[in-house]
């Protein structure tokens, strides 16, 4: 149950109506883009200016109950997941542009901001914010910052982290700091860095400075239609030997062609057991030159169909089909499992034809579709919650795909974060000593566990997709999966 | 999305409903386009959050009354499922949604009556027209009257244009391209009297032949989208009794009307009327999409170069999926310079009945599209819905820039000499 007193005190500054309390108000912040996980908070705070949330975090503190900051629920591990009874700061509204300045190419933005927001505002510029995330129409550069977000172009351009210079935030005990600055050569060690990825474990992000590049002059799209998912994986493979680095290099598979095409007519050969999207962008002079090699490489690697973007509205369809096609594959199943593991390059065909031979052996379908470039997978795993112990078969399937990419020396996540989905799997990925370090670090910044406590570190009562039966956190009502 | 919604105790419509619910993955990517969302910035009023209110007020998890104020400020926009990758079709959940709650809810009884004043005027072109007249002496004693009343009367137009009977049979210039039967509309008939001309004359300049067959009257639409669906079904066994099939198509210049047309079928699920319901609604063309399917005549050209902002209906672009049609025909006109509107996908807030039923958020809406259309520059802006075209008018006079606005289908009209 809430705590009264704590709600008295957000009450003495919060109008009625950005403080939520009634069960129609707290049903829709339940949950974020993974649904598998439900939790009711006591109360969800909208603020709308930065003191209101440093408040908000001082009065949780004081009052020791935890606190989860959300921006537009986009997270695909949980990691807006509402602690039972704690208090939810929704940051959505806290969307100024603080400042943009064109002739330094950086922006300073408060945590609402919804990515591709950044690039509107600078592309008359003629500059843009790198990190494209699927969900970048609406996701937030705070959501972006706790979880170190990727997209499609990190392949070039790398993570929200490397496009974050300085951050004001509030810790988890109300106190306010700047981490780094405004430019890449700070003083002392990266903390802005250090903040990036923490998944809101060390508190809220306030105010971001992120680095804009110049828009890219020139892009040339390419797709190659393959009979076989391997292929695709060995193309990417050598791709990357030749030597060329593309802006984006991604791999969708039939299930996922057919759902994108479902969703939004891309124009994808409907028939191509895999299909791989090249991106090369930059300066003309280099993407003409380099647009004749990679044609070449591509052609030599067996597709059946090559096709190149026509035009911008050509492309625009493309990337849309691509970055839709999360949400597209519920037009082929009711509930899916999204995973994020990663395995190195050279890999890529290994483990997919893995996948597929798990997909087969536990009898759920498997889509494909992900960053290649970087050895970025996200299996989704389809299955029906209705029909009884296909969850749970569901769950031993990604937890075997997530064995299946740290045997092959890579990792649980790319870029949607551990949240409350992949903590079980902590243990497998680093060391006691690497998770008492982190632990550490945790109780040194917040020692009450309260900033988006459940999320990231596993302890004694982690969630587990692979636990059989009810969880022990269902069993206590703190968390449900409907 | 996993739901437990009892389908079986709400027959036809529940399952429409909890299908629904089940392709919704919760993602996200519905708010960027919702207009409540983007005005009020809070998950209840965002399409995936409407989602979950009405799922639990289905299950019974959460009171109706605690879902229904966010419910009812729902556009039926229909934005969200242009935005929608996994596709779920909204107006499957929220149309018998509200014909339900409908049946349960209680209204204070001031809102009671505007609601029957709405509902048994605006369908009927002459109880409108003798409501417009009588309410003009309304405006002298507005003040005594309750809030709702009173805001229904402002948005009464000043004057009514008259209105020359529409004839059986428009005739078809030249060799006869098709042969078509026209909508003649409700509140349009009696507000703008003169898009169904232009109609005619268009359609007839490119070889149609149109029949308005007598005893037709209001699409059904408005009630559908209220959640009366009992007299939107009344109204529509009326139009599929009095319009013929042996036609071309059945032709609208109303969006909304466009779309309830199309949702026929819904209308009638599980009904003895679906077959005739279905055959209708196959047969029902926007005018611009008849127009362009057809093969439009090459217009003249207007007398002087102008520039003209599109704005997209919802019910054209959203929940018809007719975006490039109006485009195409505009484009063709000699003169004319088509431009974009910013955050174009956005409605402009008149949504049927809703700048009576949640005035203060259309007008808000209504604003942001009124400084979105200011800032193309633009010298005009054409549209394909008369709620689109009073709305944006009332807002863009409120920004003291009272620019023309007209159907789509009137440029092509003064296209041709």
């Amino acid at each position: 149950m809430p705590n009264s007193a704590l709600i008295d005190a957000l009450a003495t500054f919060l109008p009625v109506h950005r403080l939520l309390r009634q069960a129609a108000e707290l049903a829709p912040y339940e949950s974020d883009a993974l649904t598998a996980f439900r939790s009711r908070p006591g109360a969800v705070v909208l603020a709308e200016t930065q003191e209101e949330v440093v408040r908000v975090v001082e009065l949780c503190h004081r009052h020791s109950v935890p606190f989860v900051a959300r921006g537009s629920g986009t997270s695909l591990s949980g990691g807006s997941l509402p602690v039972a009874g704690g208090v939810v700061i929704a940051l959505n509204r806290l969307n100024r542009i603080v400042h943009l300045d064109p002739q330094r190419r950086i922006a300073v933005v408060e945590p609402g901001v919804i990515n591709l927001d950044v690039t509107k505002a600078a592309a008359p510029h003629g500059l843009y914010y790198a990190p494209d995330p699927s969900s970048q129409l609406i996701c937030t550069i705070g959501g972006n910052v706790a979880f170190n977000s990727g997209g499609a172009h990190c392949l070039k351009y790398g993570m929200t982290a490397n496009h974050v210079l300085g951050i004001k935030a509030v810790l988890p005990d109300g106190a306010v700091v700047q981490l780094g600055g405004d430019s890449l050569e700070s003083v002392g060690p990266d903390l802005a860095g250090f903040f990036v990825g923490s998944e809101g474990l060390f508190g809220i992000a306030l105010e971001i400075t992120v680095r804009l590049l110049p828009r890219p002059e020139l892009y040339r799209t390419v797709l190659a239609a393959y009979h076989s998912l391997a292929a695709a994986g060995d193309a990417v493979a050598q791709v990357v030997a030749s030597g060329l680095l593309p802006g984006a290099m991604e791999i969708m598979d039939n299930l996922a062609i057919q759902a994108a095409e479902a969703a939004v007519h891309a124009g994808y050969p409907r028939d191509a057991a895999a299909l791989l999207i090249v991106e090369l962008e930059g300066e003309r002079v280099q993407v003409e030159a380099e647009f004749a090699h990679l044609l070449q490489v591509v052609e030599a690697s067996g597709p059946y169909e090559v096709r190149v973007a026509k035009d911008d509205a050509d492309r625009a369809r493309i990337w849309k089909g691509r970055k839709s096609a999360f949400s597209a594959v519920g037009r082929l199943s009711p509930d899916y499992i999204v995973q994020d593991g990663v395995v190195p390059r050279s890999r890529l065909g290994e483990a997919l034809a893995a996948i597929q031979r798990l997909s087969a052996q536990h009898g759920l379908r498997v889509a494909n579709v992900f960053h290649a470039g970087d050895g970025n997978l996200h299996p989704l795993i389809l299955y029906s919650g209705r029909t009884p112990g296909e969850l749970e078969r569901a769950e031993t399937l990604a937890g075997e795909i997530l064995n299946l990419c740290i045997e092959l020396g890579g990792s649980i996540t790319g870029e949607h974060g551990v949240g409350v989905e992949k903590r079980a799997y902590m243990p497998a990925m680093f060391n006691p000593v690497d998770l008492a370090v982190m632990n550490e670090l945790r109780l040194a910044i917040d020692p009450k566990e309260l900033a988006n406590r459940g999320k990231m570190l596993p302890d004694g009562d982690a969630p587990s997709l692979t636990h059989p039966g009810i969880h022990p956190l269902e069993q206590q009502g703190v968390i449900s999966r409907a | 999305m996993q739901h437990a919604i009892p389908v079986d105790e709400l027959g036809v419509q529940g399952r429409f409903m909890a299908e629904a619910v089940d392709a919704c993955v919760h993602c996200g990517f519905c708010l960027a386009t919702c207009p409540t969302y983007k005005v009020l910035g809070e998950e209840m009023d965002s399409p995936r959050g409407r989602i979950i209110l009405m799922k639990e007020a289905l299950e019974g998890s959460i009171d109706l009354a605690g879902a229904l104020p966010y419910v009812d400020r729902c556009l039926g926009c229909m934005a969200c499922v242009t935005a929608c990758p996994s596709g779920v079709a909204y107006s499957h959940l929220l149309t018998p949604f509200r014909t339900l709650a409908e049946l349960q809810r209680r209204r204070a009884p001031m809102n009671q009556v505007a609601r029957t004043l709405v509902k048994e005027t605006l369908p009927y072109p002459e109880r409108f027209r003798a409501a417009v007249q009588a309410g003009r002496l309304g405006q002298l004693t507005r003040r005594l009257l309750p809030a709702e009343l009173q805001g229904m009367l402002r948005m009464l137009p000043a004057t009514l244009p008259p209105a020359a009977p529409l004839p059986e049979v428009y005739p078809a210039q030249g060799p006869q391209r098709a042969r078509v039967a026209l909508l003649a509309g409700c509140v349009q008939q009696v507000l703008a009297p003169e898009i169904n001309w232009a109609t005619l004359r268009v359609l007839a300049r490119n070889g149609v032949e149109t029949v308005i067959p007598r005893g037709q009257g209001c699409c059904g639409s408005l009630s559908l989208h209220i959640g009366e669906a009992e007299q939107a079904q009344m109204l529509a066994r009326r139009n599929l009794a009095a319009f013929p099939t042996d036609v071309d198509a059945i032709v609208t210049n109303a969006a909304g009307c466009g779309s309830g047309m199309h949702e026929y079928p819904l209308l009638f699920a599980g009904e003895a009327d679906l077959p005739q319901a279905q055959a209708f609604s196959h047969l029902v063309r926007d005018i611009t999409v008849f127009l362009a399917e057809l093969g439009l005549a090459p217009p003249d050209g207007l007398p002087e170069p102008i520039t003209v902002a599109y704005h997209d209906a919802c019910h054209l672009a959203h929940a018809q999926g007719v975006t490039a049609p109006p485009r195409q025909l505009l484009s063709a006109i000699p003169n004319l310079r088509l431009v974009e509107i910013p955050e174009g996908e956005l409605c402009c807030g008149s949504a049927g009945t809703y700048n009576l039923e949640q005035p203060e958020l259309a007008a808000q809406i209504g604003e942001r599209k009124a400084r979105n259309i200011l800032s193309t520059g633009a010298q005009a802006i054409a549209t394909g819905n008369i709620g689109c075209m009073t709305q944006i008018r009332t807002h863009l006079a409120a920004l003291g820039r009272p620019l023309p606005v007209w159907h789509t289908i009137e440029l092509l009209d003064a296209a041709y000499n």
